[in-house]
């Protein structure tokens, strides 16, 4: 499919369009060069540039990191663990942001009244600037696949998250190969987040499950920073399965392998947590 | 403008001319009174004021409705909206008239007319547009509008009395009252009735007993004795209508800031044909705008039907802009947007484009790297999803100086907001203090905690049971006193507060606090808030409160589950 599409003259175009993107400080000698390489009409290579999780193991497994300019798959395990995922979307948005890329965060209003509004604070508190994103709240799945194809086809935008809950029947492989294709030749990092949801064939690059883990406690048994029980259930072109524990720091901007906390694991909670515990 | 029989119109254009006499009634003081009539149950001699029964026992057959002020307001509004063709000076006479300034409007046409034959036309004729090209409707003299505006609304189907006049109260006074034709304006007002003024009955009744009958009687009399006797209301009215005092009509809108239209001989029956228009009306702002150095960050397009009736359609921006093909690429999302499409029935015979407002913007020096231009992609991308979404749907973060929690960030439109300043960024090596998702208002939830003032230990929300592993805190967050001083001056019961010392006086504060509007959810934003970060056996993170301090400020302090951690 890559070779096919590297002949269209359009993919040329976008894939400088994403190096650019890529420049982290905004650097006006690098633009510069990838404007003249655009005018030269030269491609650079149709590899996805990867943002690197912080974890080694996960990173290798990744084959180097979260890839840029694809549609990744993120489904919370329960409805209870829907705030986790939505957290390590916007963590995962905030790794391949570059840092005044704007994101865009669209939900449904069923989502707003049953998991809670999107908090500016609490976004602050992860890392992602609230000033840089811009909310889509819409009454149904349909309106908000429409608007995330306009969102994931627009290059300016650094990374949109669609927060899709339940079953919806305009979600399917077509819906997703369309996004899975915008996401490609604009170079927008498009997170597709799922609660209360079963997984179904999709054209996403990644598919992930995400749990809230137990954090390592700071001083006097305070709740520590994130942690989560992830797990790849597949990846395009490459094995998936996997399991890990992740830790958000937020200053580095990056994951690190959360400790095992060894007190207070229930052995009845059965859920990824326990299995990651096993594995 | 006077339309004598509106709700009887409004309602032949609903049902159909062929109705029985038609009365429209209304409870007044204990009894069902006609309040207006059809120009049928007029010529059986019936008049408004008659009880139904009596209106009824003169003519059985007599139909009776409810009068419905609102509907004939609406329908009124709806003839103002068609009026802003002439003029854009436009103003609602209440109930039943509608006043026009057409100071210099006759002129206008002449000028617009002149000014829209410009060889740019050229080119709209060979893509076969030439229908559209202005056909120079001008109006002479003012008699000549006066006739056009006739015969269009009574093409509509209104029963109207018009007149002109040198001021909006003569004009009104001239249109309901006048019984001859006179020689000029001076003459015919002076003949009217003192019924003309739009005084009190009584003081119309004072009038005509004193012999006063017209406001010639009136006209010449000195000012001060008339004062004296009548009240200075009398003299104010006599002398706006007289032209004496320089009145002027307050226009149902805002002048825009440029306003550009264009006439058709033939009506345009084709919304694409019609967004033609609105893209050629858009390029003439353009320019405009470029000359003033200026952009427009709304532009309103109107299409006025041959029939009378007008459509709106408006769009926004981001940022200001004048590039011609950004509104028309907004106005043709929203027209594809628009739950009910556009009908262009016979035809639009005049469209018009108006920017309300215009903002500086100058011209831009693109950045090398392309900075700008990734800035202005996203504004076009903002815009158009606002525009097909509308505009509360795409909402961007303001922050707002208050430490109550749900109250710190405002979601506003985005399109309000198009360059947000950074927030700060929270202290290093803490981990997330706020929650991610806010519920607002918080959500209620069943706590057991070992003493009443004591973290808690387990908590049901949602029908599950969560055992609580750790928990940091309380953090207290307090009411915001200051706010309720302010709003408590007004209506101070300070005795009352005086005299009950304690929780009682806390309990006061608390009722009068609910009354206020932006008051916190629940409308008890007196008590303090203690919260807890805390965290279950399986990793989930809530943000619990505790509302109210024990014992000082409640029995039995509620909990809530106010956020949601990642």
């Amino acid at each position: 499919m890559q070779d096919r599409l590297d002949s269209h003259p359009a993919k040329a175009r976008s894939r400088t369009y994403q190096e650019h993107r890529t420049v982290e400080s905004v650097d006006a000698l690098c633009a510069l060069r990838n404007r003249i390489a655009r005018i030269e009409g030269l491609r650079p290579q149709d590899a996805p540039i990867h943002a690197p999780l912080g974890v080694d193991s996960l990173d290798h497994a990744l084959g180097g990191g979260l890839a840029r300019g694809r549609l990744h798959e993120l489904f919370a395990a329960e409805v209870a663990d829907g705030p986790g995922a939505s957290g390590f979307a916007a963590m995962l948005a905030r790794l391949a942001l570059s840092p005044t890329a704007p994101l865009l965060w669209l939900r449904q209003e069923e989502a707003e009244r049953g998991g809670g509004g999107l908090s500016a604070s609490g976004l602050a508190q992860i890392g992602i600037d609230p000033a840089r994103l811009v909310l889509l709240v819409l009454p149904d799945p349909v309106m908000l696949l429409r608007a995330a194809a306009d969102v994931v086809r627009c290059s300016s935008v650094g990374a949109a998250v669609i927060e899709l809950w339940k079953q919806p029947r305009a979600l399917d492989l077509t819906a997703s190969r369309r996004l899975a294709v915008a996401a490609e030749e604009s170079g927008v990092t498009t997170l597709m987040l799922r609660v209360d949801a079963q997984a179904s064939p999709s054209a996403a690059h990644t598919r992930w499950q995400i749990a809230a883990a137990p954090s390592a406690a700071l001083e006097a048994d305070a709740p520590g920073h994130p942690a989560f029980a992830i797990e790849l259930l597949r990846q395009r072109g490459r094995p998936g399965g996997g399991r890990w524990r992740l830790e958000w720091d937020r200053e580095r901007a990056r994951f690190g392998e959360a400790a095992l906390p060894g007190l207070v694991v229930p052995a009845a909670a059965g859920g990824p947590e326990a299995a990651t515990l096993r594995a | 403008m006077w339309f004598p029989l509106l709700p009887a119109d409004r309602r032949r254009r609903r049902f159909g001319p062929d109705a029985p006499p038609t009365a429209f009634v209304e409870k007044q003081r204990g009894a069902i009174r006609v309040v207006a009539l059809d120009r049928q149950a007029l010529r059986l001699g019936l008049a408004p004021g008659l009880t139904l029964a009596d209106a009824r026992a003169r003519v059985p057959e007599l139909a009776a409705v409810d009068h419905d002020p609102h509907a004939d307001r609406l329908w009124l509004e709806r003839i103002a909206d068609g009026c802003d063709r002439w003029t854009p000076m436009v103003a609602l006479d209440p109930s039943d008239g509608v006043t026009l300034d057409i100071t210099g409007c006759v002129e206008g046409f002449l000028v617009h007319a002149k000014k829209s034959v410009r060889p740019e036309r050229v080119e709209e004729e060979r893509q076969g547009f030439d229908r559209l090209s202005p056909n120079g409707e001008m109006f002479g003299s003012e008699t000549a509008l006066a006739a056009d505006i006739e015969q269009r609304l009574s093409t509509a189907g209104l029963t109207l009395r018009l007149a002109l006049a040198g001021t909006p109260e003569a004009a009104q006074a001239l249109a309901r009252f006048q019984s001859l034709p006179a020689v000029d304006e001076g003459q015919a007002i002076r003949r009217l009735p003192v019924a003309a003024l739009g005084q009190e009955d009584e003081a119309e009744t004072a009038l005509r007993r004193a012999g006063l009958k017209t406001i010639g009687d009136l006209a010449d009399r000195p000012p001060a004795p008339l004062a004296a006797r009548f009240g200075e209301g009398l003299v104010d009215a006599l002398d706006r209508l007289l032209g004496r005092t320089d009145s002027r009509i307050s226009p149902r809108r805002a002048l825009p800031a440029l306003l550009l239209e264009r006439r058709f001989a033939e009506p345009v029956a084709r919304t694409d044909d019609a967004l033609a228009v609105l893209d050629d009306l858009a390029h003439e702002a353009a320019i405009a705008l470029e000359e003033r150095h200026g952009g427009g960050r709304c532009f309103v397009g109107r299409l006025y039907r041959s029939d009378g009736a007008v459509r709106e359609v408006s769009i926004e921006t981001g940022l200001p802009t004048r590039d011609p093909a950004i509104p028309v690429r907004l106005f043709r999302e929203r027209i594809d947007a628009l739950a009910d499409p556009i009908d262009p029935g016979f035809g639009f015979d005049m469209i018009r484009l108006a920017v309300p407002a215009i903002e500086p913007l100058a011209a831009t020096q693109l950045k090398l790297e392309g900075g700008r231009v990734a800035e202005e992609a996203m504004a076009a991308l903002v815009d158009r999803l606002s525009t097909r979404l509308g505009r509360n749907r795409v909402r961007r973060f303001a922050p707002q100086g208050t430490h109550i929690p749900e109250q710190q960030a405002l979601a506003l439109p985005a399109v309000d907001l198009p360059d947000p300043a950074p927030w700060p960024l929270p202290p290093a090596g803490e981990p997330p203090l706020r929650p991610l998702h806010l519920f607002d208002p918080p959500q209620r939830i069943e706590v057991t905690a070992e003493v009443p003032d004591g973290p808690p230990r387990r908590f049901r929300w949602r029908r599950t049971v969560h055992e609580i592993a750790r928990f940091e805190g309380p953090e207290r967050i307090a009411g915001e006193w200051w706010r309720v001083r302010v709003n408590r001056l007004p209506d101070p019961p300070p005795s009352v507060l005086r005299e009950k010392p304690g929780r009682d006086a806390m309990a006061c504060d608390e009722a009068e606090a609910s009354d206020r509007t932006d008051a916190p959810p629940k409308g008890k934003p007196l008590l303090t808030r203690d919260y807890f970060r805390v965290e279950d056996v399986r990793g989930r993170r809530f943000w619990l409160f505790r509302h109210g301090l024990y014992e000082h400020e409640t029995g039995s302090p509620d909990w809530y589950v106010h956020g949601l951690f990642a």
